[in-house]
């Protein structure tokens, strides 16, 4: 006989396939709550996994697969605690041998087991504030959603390896400092909720898709997959209903940003009916259901710019006076250079280019060198102004700064010609 | 740091220095090369001529053996390179990434040997 593997058969694979796509986070931040280690909970999940794939083909499908997993996961790691008890201290020893016991409830139910959703007490851990924030979001999409580190290395331009070892110091922090897996007080959740939301945001790459053209970081479904579990965690959270309202607008235009050649399309002059309408109403209801909590924040601010701009679908043009008022109101939330270049060509695009460049210049120069966004609309605001040869300068600039491909060729289209000398 | 960041381009992208699209391709590489000055991180750099024009030398059993062409024929070559002095190698790839060929051929970026004195 060969050594192949039996080839699963189409309901296996689907069945662990979706088990991977759903369940991945929720299994795992089962596993990691009782050890405090998440690198050694994913190994022994993993080691899961894989019996499944040799197991599940020949055996059949489990009629729990996710209570399958959970136990050979715990089975693993009760043998790689006892490997190493004559190491570990007896309290701890105990104390730990007590929490992988309580994994096994679920083993013993005759009756089809039901797994607890922990995931919102692994989302507070990848966003605590003793984690360094740059790694928050590469640990939340690698634990929660179960993405590979080079996938997430190329998200973020960095290199692989240097992405794998920034994530094993976070877990290796995580578990030497005992990070608890725990929802925080009352008192700590507007500042805690804030950091998920951040988090879950720099995922989805630039908000200011508007005035950058950049398309994201490539990561935006999976973004909004957190933002997704985040709403079903806490569905009151209104941050957490805007937040979710912000990505959907900005993804329902995915299409309408390039025209069928490819090239760039500004948002003002995008065709909305190629915005996808399930995901602006989606988007629509979430903010309405954050707006009865009366709790204006930040990331419902956003939103609520974004929807100004899908109301566009309905009454054929840009209310640009009321997207100045919202950037103002969010700017005094939520300061940022993104927040006051973005409000600038608010000002620009309701025809008052000399209020933008007015704004820009309160931006500290230094910040904003190579910043692109900064670039591109002082161009903009520049050639409102007339003033053609710093106009070309700014838009060369803004255009060298650019990844994307679509857009620099809009910069340099742009870009007032040089003048022929007589 | 300094770090070297070369630039790959395929075939199609060297025709194109002397195509109908010259002008943009010239006008996208002059951009960039710009931004990187202006930062103020640039120590050095080059476009090169397409590969064709390459002679490469090989001592082989001590005698010089010269070739036509580039040292090895590869579906994207070299076309130019920049030295550019940035804290880390995070920043060194977000200046590649900003490469008008890093959509199509692809940018290198290797630390370079500190120097000794």
């Amino acid at each position: 006989m060969g050594g192949l593997p039996p080839k699963p058969s189409m309901e296996t694979h689907n069945t662990i396939q979706q088990v991977a796509t759903d369940g991945y986070g929720k299994l795992l931040a089962i596993v990691a709550s009782k050890t405090w280690d998440l690198a050694l909970a994913e190994d022994a999940l993993g080691e899961a996994f894989h019996a499944a794939l040799r197991q599940w083909p020949i055996e059949g499908l489990p009629r729990a697969p996710e209570a399958w997993l959970l136990s050979v996961a715990r089975r693993r790691l009760m043998d790689e605690h006892r490997r190493h008890q004559t190491r570990q201290n007896s309290e701890t020893s105990l104390e730990i041998e007590t929490e992988l016991a309580a994994i096994a409830v679920v083993d013993e139910l005759a009756d089809l087991p039901v797994i607890p959703d922990e995931r919102l007490k692994l989302l507070f851990v990848c966003a605590h504030p003793a984690i360094d924030p740059g790694v928050r979001t590469p640990l939340m999409l690698q634990v929660v959603l179960g993405l590979d580190a080079a996938r997430i290395a190329s998200a973020f331009l960095v290199a692989p390896s240097a992405m794998g070892q920034r994530l094993v110091r976070a877990k290796t922090k995580i578990r030497a400092a005992r990070i608890p897996f725990r929802i925080p007080e009352k008192a700590e959740w507007p500042e805690r909720i804030e950091f998920i939301l951040e988090a879950i945001y720099a995922a989805y790459g630039t908000g200011w898709e508007d005035v950058t053209g950049m398309s994201g970081s490539g990561l935006s479904s999976e973004a909004i997959s957190l933002a997704r579990v985040l709403v079903c965690l806490v569905p009151d959270e209104p941050e957490a209903l805007g937040l979710l309202a912000l990505l959907l607008h900005c993804e329902a235009r995915q299409s309408a940003r390039r025209d069928l050649a490819g090239n760039y399309v500004p948002l003002a002059q995008q065709d909305t009916a190629l915005w996808n309408r399930p995901l602006m109403e989606e988007a629509e209801a979430l903010l309405h259901r954050a707006s009865t909590s009366r709790q204006h924040g930040r990331f419902q601010l956003e939103a609520a710019i974004q929807s100004a701009h899908a109301h566009r679908a309905v009454t054929g043009k840009t209310n640009w006076p009321v997207i100045v008022t919202l950037y103002r109101e969010l700017l005094l939330h939520a300061p940022s250079i993104g927040g006051h270049v973005a409000y600038a060509a608010a000002l620009h695009q309701s025809g008052n280019s000399q209020a933008a460049l007015d704004e820009l210049s309160t931006i500290p120069q230094e910040t904003v060198t190579s910043y692109q966004p900064y670039w591109a609309v002082t161009a903009h605001a520049l050639l409102g102004l007339k003033r053609l040869n710093e106009s070309r300068a700014a838009f060369q600039h803004a255009a060298g700064l650019t990844q994307d491909e679509a857009t620099r060729r809009f910069l340099l289209q742009q870009c007032p010609p040089e003048a022929k000398s007589l | 740091m300094r770090y070297a960041i070369l630039f790959y381009e395929t075939q199609a992208d060297f025709d194109a220095r002397s195509g109908p699209d010259a002008e943009a391709k010239m006008g996208a590489w002059m951009s960039y090369i710009g931004s990187i000055q202006k930062a103020g991180i640039m120590a050095a750099g080059s476009g090169l001529q397409p590969p064709s024009t390459a002679a490469t030398v090989r001592l082989v059993g001590g005698k010089r053996k010269v070739q036509d062409g580039p040292f090895a024929d590869t579906k994207e070559s070299l076309a130019g390179f920049v030295l550019v002095d940035v804290p880390e190698l995070d920043t060194a790839l977000e200046w590649a990434s900003r490469a008008p060929c890093a959509g199509t051929g692809c940018v290198e970026v290797r630390p370079t040997i500190p120097s000794t004195n």
